[in-house]
């Protein structure tokens, strides 16, 4: 997973669509954002259909993973101040 | 190649998906030529496998010239460090429909996307962006995705 893999992240979801890691962002987070294909977390360019949910969770983010073989995880990483700069970016 | 105008008309990215269905290696070439036979420079973007049956397959660089990590280009271009004029994503699961929405966020690119598989007719309805779709029911058998391609010409768009 190149940069990721140095995470030390839990994946929620696995093979899933983007339709489906979407969905669980919306109905598992009260705290989401919404951002666009290329949006950059941690070291990782975010692929996806727009618009693309983040979900935040105290000091979790929580965002969907694609690769071409294994479509795409939803992963959990810890994060305080990655978490806090996409607060900054609700308001 | 006989016939190859000598001044670039412009560039295209072949952004590859998973290598697992046989025709994308195929149709990748058979695109790749048809392109520089236009005069149009083709850079190819695709994973470690991906990347390396076209490479394999292509060892003298015939019709292959660069060929770049996935992952890096989608950063130059979401860095806006590199574009390009004309993008062909190549699609045979939920991960390449993502990757070519995503294509067509970040890049000025004219958007194709190239349906593929057993399942092509699903990926279709689920393609809502703008974008030329080209699309047959291919697996082993690249010829259904080739005369879909002959019939749109991307390579004079």
């Amino acid at each position: 997973m190149g940069c990721v893999e140095s995470m030390n992240y839990e994946i929620l979801m696995r093979d899933a669509s983007f339709r489906e890691c979407r969905d669980y962002i919306k109905q598992h987070f009260k705290e989401s954002i919404d951002v666009q294909p290329g949006f950059k977390i941690f070291d990782v360019y975010l692929i996806g259909v727009p618009p693309i949910a983040i979900g935040l969770d105290a000091d979790f983010i929580v965002f969907p993973y694609t690769k071409p073989c294994h479509g795409t995880f939803l992963l959990r990483v810890e994060d305080t101040a990655e978490a806090a700069r996409l607060r900054t970016l609700k308001k | 190649m006989s016939g190859e105008p000598t001044t670039p008309s412009g560039t295209a990215l072949l952004v590859l998906g998973c290598p697992q269905v046989p025709v994308q290696t195929s149709i990748a070439l058979y695109l790749i030529n048809r392109l520089k036979k236009s005069g149009v420079v083709p850079v190819v973007a695709g994973n470690k496998s991906a990347n390396t049956l076209l490479v394999i397959a292509d060892p003298d660089r015939h019709y292959l010239g660069e060929v770049i990590d996935l992952d890096r280009t989608v950063a130059l271009i979401s860095e806006k460090k590199r574009d390009f004029d004309r993008c062909f994503v190549f699609i045979h699961n939920d991960a390449g429909i993502s990757y070519a929405a995503t294509m067509g966020a970040i890049s000025k690119a004219k958007l194709f996307v190239l349906i593929y598989g057993e399942h092509y007719d699903d990926l279709v309805k689920q393609v809502d962006f703008p974008c030329t779709i080209i699309a047959a029911k291919a697996v082993h058998n690249p010829m259904p995705l080739k005369k879909a391609i002959d019939e749109v010409k991307p390579w004079a768009a």
